[in-house]
């Protein structure tokens, strides 16, 4: 069985009440912290650890910390981003809902490395009961002393507020998040200045993932050099993969990064293989946003060597034969799945996402949204194909925020390595329109 | 179907609510309660029309335009009444591979009802999300606080059904 850093009590009966939690070693972190090592040894540890930030776009957490302006006299904040809305993810829901409290210990840990007095946790609107779970293990924290004034006779002070948000993916963004919280549209802010200088109300601010600052309590327990044992190269530690689609086992699994791709997929001990009497056809490696790969490019890097789930191993030979660990959201598709019909379902969830400040995303989602459309439903043609390649080409890196790119991706990817499939729908409309038609061509041959 | 009364006034628990949530803000930073207090307002009324906004602003002490702007861009506010069970249900791809569109088509063809519409008792509104972050317990759609995963047609019907009473 594989360390377990995250899941390790997941499924202890009643674990979602302080009780239960602390009897599992729950706070040993904060008592440490708190008691016995200096905020900047709290930060100096994560930076040890290695730790990428865990909502998709991978940056080392230490080193975002690191950033932090500290000027006297203006507060400072910590935003916990739990706005996870991307396709195929839902990892930080499965960990919020079963262990509360580890979120809850993680951010008054981190909070204390950052100086921090006022934290907050966004979690998306369509989790209200969720929310009502984290309200509830804020309470307990409190009426246990470690939450509110004078945290164990510290002197040190810190208040935890839960923000539902209004529902929207693109609150995921840490400045459309922050815009948000101030109470105004999730329109991403310009970057710089970058929220470690000027964030929530102006003042430094880190944003940071659910699972980044749910590793905290463990990294502090065993040390940023433990974690940063385990995993592979510049991928340390565990992560939680969601997984989805067509495979034995749907559900969410901590895995030690640098687990062959392959092992995940087939074994057992995790998705149990792809359903019964089918066979693979193509893969989502990090969420919707990250390029789809076809079942021959899923278990062997550009160099020929076995692909791992590391953020290296995924992204090995560029967006041509590779792709990204992203946020972990694992999504399978066996021979059955229609890749335009997924395509133009996940062109249409980014049209819908779109804040619509950038003209390439507001125009090119809607845009891409269309064509995609009439290629699923048989009134396509063949200029379609390299239409949609162009305005992609066109959204990507021409916006304030990443949307674009993660709108672009799907849709360059699913051309890349399915363009026959789309020559087919518009081909062979009368065909492909049948429900539940699926192109067989390419992967018969 | 609930209408707005005139004048519009929260429930003496759901007002110390919103204090509540205003306190938690630093000074002057009072507009970062308009979500939760909109979700409050929601709950109250089932919607929010454009004079519930008017009185959400005049208590936040801002614009009413920074209200109605905030309300029109997220989508969990509903502008038009609603019924009095609004069924959120995901139509988002990794749901579909679970068999989500099936579910989906059975649950509109039982309540005879398209997204957006609200049957002619008043019960169920459906509306059409984008990805719950269920997606390996899909199909899903979500009623108020309460999550439907797994879904299949004798599980819809048995939900409708309890629903009904």
């Amino acid at each position: 069985m594989a360390r377990k850093i995250l899941t390790e009590h997941i499924n202890v009966p009643g674990i979602e009440t302080f009780e239960v939690y602390r009897k599992q070693g729950g706070y040993a972190a904060v008592e440490k912290a708190i008691k016995t090592m200096s905020s900047e040894e709290v930060v100096e540890e994560a930076k040890k650890s290695g730790i990428r930030g865990r909502g998709g776009a991978g940056f080392p957490m230490g080193m975002k910390w690191g950033f932090l302006a500290k000027p006297e006299g203006i507060p400072r904040y910590l935003v916990c981003n739990a706005d996870e809305s991307e396709p195929g993810t839902f990892k930080d829901h499965h960990l919020m809902k079963s262990i509360p409290h580890l979120l809850i210990e993680g951010m008054i840990v981190s909070s204390y490395a950052l100086g921090a007095n006022k934290s907050f946790i966004y979690v998306r609107g369509e989790l209200m009961y969720v929310i009502r779970i984290l309200e509830k293990a804020i309470e307990e924290a409190k009426a246990n002393g470690f939450l509110g004034k004078n945290i164990l006779g510290s002197g040190y002070d810190l208040e935890l507020v839960v923000q539902p948000g209004g529902g929207a993916y693109i609150c995921g963004e840490e400045t459309a998040l922050l815009e948000s919280l101030e109470g105004k549209r999730g329109n991403p802010r310009n970057k710089p200045p970058f929220p470690a200088v000027k964030g929530l109300y102006q003042s430094p601010t880190v944003v940071n993932n659910v699972e980044s600052i749910a590793n905290m309590p463990w990294v502090i327990n065993n040390g940023g050099d433990a974690y940063a044992a385990i995993g592979i190269g510049r991928s340390t530690g565990t992560k939680l993969i969601s997984a989805s689609g067509h495979i034995q086992k749907p559900g969410v699994y901590e895995i030690e990064l640098g687990l062959s791709v392959d092992e995940f997929l087939n074994s057992d001990e995790y998705c149990g293989g792809i359903r019964k009497g089918h066979y693979l056809k193509a893969l989502v490696a990090g969420g919707s946003s990250v390029p789809i790969l076809p079942a021959h490019l899923i278990t062997k890097t550009a160099a020929g060597e076995d692909r791992l789930m590391s953020y290296e191993s995924l992204s090995d030979g560029g967006f041509a034969t590779g792709t990204m660990l992203g946020s972990g959201g694992f999504i399978v598709f066996d021979e059955t799945a229609c890749i335009v019909r997924n395509t133009w379902n996940f062109s249409r969830f980014y049209h819908h996402e779109s804040c619509g400040q950038c003209s390439p995303c507001r125009e090119g989602t809607g845009w891409m949204e269309k064509v995609l459309h009439r290629i699923e439903h048989g009134h396509g043609s063949m200029h379609d194909i390299d239409l949609l390649v162009d305005v992609a080409k066109k959204i990507e890196g021409n916006t304030i925020c990443p949307l674009g790119d993660a709108a672009a991706w799907p849709i360059a990817s699913a051309i890349r390595h399915f363009r026959e499939e789309f020559e087919w729908h518009i081909n062979s409309p009368k065909e492909a329109t049948q429900p539940g038609a699926v192109f067989m061509g390419a992967v018969l041959a | 179907m609930t209408e707005t009364p005139n004048p519009v006034a929260f429930t003496p628990e759901r007002l110390a609510k919103v204090k509540e949530v205003i306190a938690r803000y630093p000074e002057g930073r009072q507009k970062s309660a308009l979500l939760p207090v909109l979700h409050i307002a929601q709950e109250q009324w089932g919607w929010v029309s454009s004079e519930v906004m008017d009185h959400v602003a005049e208590i936040l002490s801002i614009e009413p335009v920074e209200v109605y702007e905030v309300a029109t861009f997220y989508t969990m506010y509903h502008l038009d009444p609603v019924g009095k069970h609004v069924i959120e249900y995901c139509r988002t791809g990794p749901c579909c591979l679970m068999g989500g569109e099936e579910i989906y088509d059975y649950l509109k063809q039982k309540l005879g009802i398209q997204a957006g519409q609200t049957t002619a008792d008043g019960l169920f509104t459906i509306k059409e999300v984008e990805c719950l972050a269920a997606c390996g317990w899909g199909p899903v759609f979500q009623i108020r606080e309460k999550f439907y995963m797994n879904l299949t047609r004798e599980r819809v019907d048995e939900i409708i059904e309890e629903l009904s009473k």
